[in-house]
């Protein structure tokens, strides 16, 4: 209850704060809308909220997913080979840097048109790096000894993988779902909102921008902020449940 | 029934091995010659460096002597196999399985034809031997060193190994810990014959628990010394404190400091 309670507090202390802020300074919404008019924002367009964010949430998912498949991919491939680690690690870090703002043209002038797949696209490109690398880590970093009490009676290398290694990566994997889940978010918003009569919360974001809708831009910041929420505690459960062994109890 | 029967378990036999390293040939073993009666236990000392450590990757089939023969039960060997049961300094227990499931892995990697009941029934019988009853539950990370230590003895028994490797398997407790672990492996030697091989630094440790003790000189080694260590029915740590016992360690510690020398001037 408790675990409810207090950050339900704190996000009824947050609002009204923010409510008071808008209040005292007598700002306009255009400057800054306070949270008394995002709910008449969010009614307005309710259907609208809802499509879109299932879009959103869609191509966020589908895009982390296979930013798993890759990244979990390229990981043991960097983490069993030294030599390909020495291959594909500078290229990926190259990759990783150029920022993918970027790359968001690049890509919707490619696929024109092709909403889901651009956005698909940018939300794995964002989120496949922070997976590579910490599988790669965690698997080149196993003590020898681990391999060698499976290794002295005969285990096979992929038996060694599936009782040893996988385990005892998965706690930096869920490290960097952690990460990866808001940058993948972070990608298909920046695609959402650059596509021209796309669709998801950033084509809302961007209707509000062009209508001058104050109001309905915050409302969907608001809304982004759930997913966000929401997306980054499903994985906190599937860590719970798949690597909570790693959890040291605090008492 | 004499503790030693006619035939050797482990047979060493002129095995050199040598290192490449980016520096050039790194010679660790040289011609070295011993073996291990069935049911038998030898300790394996040596200056730090020796090679001691690659003896028992060559015991344990994860490395191939360059030139020489390794023979367990008379057969040579040229791979790992399931009749070999290992213990390192570090436990390394599988921090996401339960004690009784760590104890249990070897069982889930050679064939046998237990079923899961069975497997508990073994794991349980040799968790009580080392004085872990009712840990079976607990987490890896909820046991202390020295539980950690004896869990990892029973993993490295649970398959009833022909042969067991220890590497310095005592050699990061504390000492009364240490001792108590002494006392564990007697027990577990009376319970579960094996015969073994114990690679350690500790003089006192290698006269308390071995039948025999090798001196391995300085690197590359090769044997430079042994002494068959007298024994009483029941192992009582006061004996290390007979003159027997001080004499037989300053002989060993005498011939450590030969093979120190050696391995100095090798450099």
């Amino acid at each position: 209850m408790r675990n409810i309670l207090v950050p339900l507090y704190a996000i009824i202390i947050f609002l009204v704060l923010w409510e008071l802020l808008v209040w005292v300074n007598d700002w306009p919404n255009y400057k800054m809308a306070s949270p008394s008019d995002i709910w008449p924002a969010f009614w307005k367009f309710k259907v609208l909220f809802f499509q879109y964010g299932w879009d959103t949430l869609w191509r966020t998912v589908v895009g982390l997913f296979i930013a798993v498949l890759c990244g979990v991919f390229l990981g043991m491939i960097m983490g069993f080979s030294k030599v390909l680690r020495e291959a594909i690690y500078p290229l990926l870090v190259g990759f990783n840097a150029i920022p993918k703002a970027t790359v968001v043209p690049i890509i919707a002038l490619m696929f024109v048109g092709q909403h889901d797949l651009n956005t698909v696209l940018i939300a794995f490109m964002i989120s496949f790096f922070p997976i590579a690398v910490s599988v790669s880590i965690g698997l080149s970093t196993l003590e020898p000894e681990y391999r060698d009490i499976l290794r002295s009676l005969g285990a096979s290398k992929s038996l060694i993988f599936w009782k040893i290694a996988l385990p005892k990566t998965l706690p930096e994997f869920f490290g960097a779902l952690k990460v990866a889940v808001t940058l993948a978010f972070i990608g298909t918003n920046l695609m959402e909102i650059v596509s021209p009569h796309g669709r998801g919360l950033g084509a809302l974001f961007d209707s509000g921008k062009t209508n001058s809708d104050y109001p309905l831009m915050f409302a969907v910041l608001i809304a982004l902020a759930l997913l966000g929420i929401g997306l980054y505690y499903v994985v906190v459960v599937l860590e719970k449940i798949f690597a909570g062994w790693a959890e040291r109890s605090s008492d | 029934m004499s503790l030693y029967k006619k035939k050797d378990t482990i047979i060493i036999k002129d095995v050199t091995h040598t290192y490449k390293t980016e520096t050039g040939l790194l010679p660790v073993i040289k011609n070295l010659n011993m073996s291990v009666p069935e049911n038998g236990f030898t300790a394996v000392v040596g200056p730090s460096g020796c090679g001691k450590s690659t003896l028992t990757k060559l015991i344990s089939g994860l490395l191939q002597p360059d030139e020489g023969e390794v023979y367990l039960g008379g057969e040579k060997i040229t791979t790992p196999r399931p009749t070999v049961g290992m213990a390192f300094q570090n436990p390394v227990l599988l921090e996401w399985r339960s004690v009784i499931k760590n104890v249990i892995l070897p069982l889930e990697i050679v064939p046998n034809k237990l079923n899961s009941l069975e497997k508990e029934k073994r794991a349980k019988q040799l968790l009580s031997l080392v004085g872990l009853e009712g840990f079976e539950e607990k987490k890896p990370s909820e046991l202390s060193g020295g539980m950690r230590q004896r869990a990892s003895l029973c993993r490295a028994l649970v398959h009833k190994p022909e042969v067991l490797i220890l590497d310095e398997p005592f050699g990061a407790l504390d000492a009364f810990t240490r001792e108590d672990l002494w006392q564990v492996m007697h027990n577990l030697r009376k319970e579960e014959p094996f015969t073994g091989i114990l690679i350690t630094h500790d003089l006192r440790e290698s006269i308390f628990l071995a039948d025999e003790v090798v001196v391995l000189s300085g690197r590359p080694a090769s044997k430079q010394f042994f002494v068959k260590v007298p024994k009483s029915k029941i192992p009582k740590l006061e004996s290390l404190y007979s003159s027997k016992s001080i004499d037989l360690l300053k002989s060993l510690r005498k011939q450590i400091e030969i093979a120190q020398n050696q391995q100095e001037q090798n450099k």
